[in-house]
């Protein structure tokens, strides 16, 4: 019997190290950062005051859901298309599919920044092209603009979109859609009523996943709008570090970390995450 | 019964993919040329083509640090991830706890926090612990940051395994950490890679976090790459591009050959 006690206190060990390791890692700082947001500089609500009432943080805030919900329209809209030939595609085309997905997806975020940098400065590719051409007699001024910041974010976003859209399209019976046809309606009507609404619950989770991300980003918006365009990550960041204002930077996060969580609150009640573990 | 317009229509879509699918790989695209140019700033190379920028990324101590300071980071810290991932893991398909949930939560809750209010909490914590800007502060950073993706990998993992394995070991004499190292462990070999390899990924690329830990003493890689962008946007940036995304082609070909092999081998 001694030996049952020991396995089953040797598998508790095992389960519950990770876990307990979060509370002093993670869980206490998270703690200790509410801390400094009501404590620093000095005791009080000033800072979550501060939060609603100063002018340049709402005008932040305001740039920061524009960015993120144009951001997470053209996302869904490009993911749609790159999933659906995805999933239904030639074989050829699945791979190039494939292709233009993994490949960005797996390279680091600051190289696909630079790699925008490269295509949209002052002499860069883009204004190459289009004042060669004819179109235009002067640059283009495309970095440092929200223009490129959504397009960067984009750029990063798309994947992300495509992974609960494709899985939603795979799961869709193909005889569904032959039926609709085969009743005698048309492919648009068939695609409005019977496929779109079959993907639904990808799009709902596609939207709120991109919008989540996009919300936290930083590093995107910080290289492509070049301290211009500034979005909430990186206002937190200024905060910590160029103005020290640690319980107002920290008041800001736990703002951001409110929101988010009734976000991912949301997707949580879409998806059911519960059900991929066994 | 396809008409003309509708096959039109399709037309029109299959080009709309494809437009997208060119977006996504411009950027990365754009990059090549520039990493050759013989000048000394950002440029098209024109008719001569030039080495110049892999020799002096290779040449600089500042460059060659920086890979090796991520290197080391990178190893520690998938190691470190994977091994509390897979004990995580075992443990929950071993007790299946009542309030499984609830630890999954707990254990992939960095991986549902914005990163940006992450690196304020870590900040918070390296600074209470006097490891900013060292080595130890860059591990502890990387491993809370990547070990939520390790869990999920390794969770999928254990979620796949016969649970009569268990018992015949048992049956058959074998103890408790017998049956782990010797039966279970070898069964889970391609998601403790898996798990591995993507944290490797991941606490090698990893800047969000580690922008606000580092600095001085230790530069990763990425850090030095945001300081180039952020200060003095030189070609060397685009030579370390270049080579990055050409050994991630090279890894993504390798492991799809090596997934394609294993499903073969076990058609077999």
């Amino acid at each position: 019997m001694g030996s049952v006690r020991q396995t089953q206190v040797l598998q508790t060990v095992l389960l519950w190290t990770l876990p307990v390791l979060v509370l002093p890692f993670y869980i206490a700082p998270l703690l200790g950062v509410f801390e400094w947001s009501l404590s620093r500089p000095e005791p009080g609500l000033q800072n979550y005051v501060r939060l609603v009432t100063d002018g340049d943080v709402i005008a932040v805030l305001l740039r920061t859901f524009r960015i993120c919900l144009l951001v997470t329209l053209i996302s869904v809209l490009c993911a749609y298309l790159l999933a659906y030939h995805w999933v239904f595609g030639s074989p050829a085309r699945r791979l190039i599919m494939e292709i233009c997905i993994f490949i960005p997806f797996w390279i680091s975020v600051l190289i696909r920044a630079f790699g925008w940098i490269v295509l949209l400065r002052t002499k860069g590719v883009a204004n190459d092209i289009l004042l060669f051409s004819g179109v235009i007699s002067d640059p283009l001024y495309l970095v440092r603009t929200e223009f490129s910041v959504v397009l960067g974010m984009v750029h990063f976003m798309v994947p992300f979109a495509v992974f609960p859209l494709a899985s939603v399209m795979r799961q869709i019976d193909p005889k569904i859609l032959l039926a609709s046809r085969g009743m005698g309606a048309s492919a648009s009507f068939t695609f409005f009523n019977a496929f779109l609404p079959l993907t639904l619950a990808g799009i709902v989770a596609a939207i709120i996943i991109v919008f989540v991300f996009s919300l936290g980003f930083f590093i995107t918006p910080a290289v492509l709008g070049g301290g211009k365009i500034v979005m909430i990550a990186e206002y937190i960041y200024i905060q910590m570090f160029q103005t020290t204002n640690w319980g107002f930077g920290a008041a800001l996060s736990v703002g951001l970390l409110a929101i988010v969580a009734i976000l991912s609150a949301l997707l949580f009640r879409v998806i059911r995450p519960e059900r991929l573990v066994r | 019964m396809t008409s003309f317009g509708e096959h039109l229509k399709r037309r029109c879509l299959i080009v709309m993919a494809y437009l997208v699918g060119i977006f996504m790989l411009v950027p990365l695209i754009a990059v090549i040329p520039i990493s050759f140019t013989p000048k000394r700033f950002l440029s098209m190379p024109g008719s001569d083509w030039s080495l110049r920028h892999y020799h002096a990324l290779f040449t600089s101590d500042a460059w060659t640090g920086s890979i090796a300071d991520s290197a080391v980071i990178a190893l520690v810290s998938a190691c470190l991830a994977t091994l509390l991932a897979t004990a995580f893991a075992l443990g929950f398909w071993y007790r299946r706890p009542r309030f499984g949930a609830l630890l999954v939560g707990l254990a992939i809750l960095p991986l549902a926090v914005p990163p940006v209010v992450s690196a304020v909490i870590i900040y918070f914590l390296e600074a209470r612990l006097g490891i900013i800007d060292s080595y130890l502060g860059l591990v502890i950073t990387h491993v809370i940051m990547v070990s939520p993706f390790a869990v999920i990998v390794m969770l999928t993992a254990v979620s796949r395994l016969d649970r009569s394995l268990e018992l015949a070991s048992r049956n058959l004499g074998a103890s408790a950490v017998q049956t782990t190292f010797l039966i279970v462990l070898p069964n889970l070999k391609f998601g403790l890679f898996s798990a591995w390899f993507l944290s490797l990924v991941l606490s090698w690329e990893e800047i969000a976090v580690t922008l606000f830990v580092s600095g001085i003493d230790v530069i990763t890689l990425p850090k030095r790459i945001w300081d180039g962008l952020r200060l003095n946007v030189d070609p060397v940036i685009a030579a370390v591009s270049v080579i990055l995304m050409a050994v991630t082609v090279l890894v993504i070909l390798a492991r799809s050959f090596l997934v394609y092999a294993g499903r073969a081998k076990n058609h077999t």
